[in-house]
């Protein structure tokens, strides 16, 4: 049965997050003070079956830390539905 | 042997760039025998080449993170078979970037801690010279490269770093010109001012700043060319 991973990439809290805080002065300029933090991830929905690894579960775990983020500066988080 | 014997291989993926420069440097300055190898060339291995090329771009579009779709290509595999028997491989810049995600090499480069594309000519420290990288060069040379990358900040965990100083395999710091490696001369925030590094074995270099346009008089700088100079060396000694 085809299922949908929605899969979250975010840079580690302690690593620079150039784009959000280019989003962030872009909100400070256009007025919006109460802005403290931004930070920009990566959203991916990915349309699967059970596959080699066995269950669609391992196999999104396998495919969110080979491929889709890389464990030194990401992390990430999945969601099937 | 002469130049002109000397089998080098240049990768080609969709968005890379700095393709036909190192094509020019390698066959029109140095002689050598290169040619391109598209990323869907249906070959076996990569035996025949004495060195390999990984040049810089945007491949892919730099989509998901720099490098990260052209280093599980196919072609990239052969790249690793080649890499782990000992061949002499180097990527420059995006290159560089592919090797990291590839696994040939450890750390990761994260964005310029300018926020900006960093595009100017800087100074290289070379540390090592027991490199099929740099064995025409005299140690402790400053060498002139332009760089052009927006992530070229290199960052590696204590046991990387670790493992790299006890292998010698900080190739090259960014220094200023006359070369003291200072917090002013680095420009893009790269841990220890790093700009270039081997892997273990030293056969495979990813380097930040480009050689290829730093090859010719008419560029500004010939010191890119000792690079090359080095590897064609090496493969004439080996």
């Amino acid at each position: 049965m085809t299922k949908k991973a929605f899969i979250k990439v975010m840079l580690k809290e302690e690593v620079l997050d150039p784009q959000g805080k280019a989003v962030l002065s872009v909100l400070k300029s256009s007025g919006y003070n109460n802005v403290k933090d931004v930070r920009v991830g990566k959203y991916i929905e990915i349309d699967m079956e059970d596959g080699k690894s066995g269950s669609l579960e391992n196999e999104a775990e396998e495919i969110s830390e080979k491929v889709l983020s890389n464990p030194l500066i990401e992390e990430f988080s999945i969601e099937i539905k | 042997m002469n130049n002109k014997n000397i089998k080098a291989g240049i990768t080609v993926f969709p968005g890379s760039n700095c393709d036909a420069d190192v094509y020019r440097v390698l066959n029109a300055v140095f002689g050598v025998n290169a040619s391109f190898i598209w990323h869907k060339d249906k070959i076996k291995d990569l035996k025949k080449y004495d060195f390999i090329v990984i040049p810089g771009g945007f491949s892919y579009g730099d989509y998901l993170r720099s490098g990260a779709l052209a280093a599980r290509s196919p072609i990239m595999e052969l790249v690793k078979d080649y890499a782990v028997k000992g061949g002499i491989t180097l990527g420059i810049c995006n290159g560089f970037q592919i090797l990291l995600e590839a696994g040939l090499l450890g750390g990761v480069m994260l964005a310029n801690d300018s926020l900006k594309f960093e595009c100017k000519d800087v100074y290289l420290k070379t540390l090592n010279t027991d490199t099929p990288f740099t064995c025409a060069v005299k140690k402790n040379s400053v060498l002139k490269m332009p760089i052009a990358h927006h992530d070229g900040n290199y960052f590696a965990t204590g046991s990387i770093i670790g493992g790299l100083n006890k292998k010698n395999g900080i190739i090259f710091k960014y220094c200023d010109e006359k070369g003291q490696i200072t917090a002013g001369s680095n420009p893009n925030g790269s841990l220890h001012n790093i700009a270039g590094i081997s892997n273990e074995t030293g056969n495979v270099m990813g380097l930040m700043p480009h050689p290829e346009r730093s090859s010719e008089k008419i560029l500004g700088s010939e010191d890119g060319g000792w690079i090359f100079k080095s590897m064609i060396k090496y493969v004439k000694e080996k």
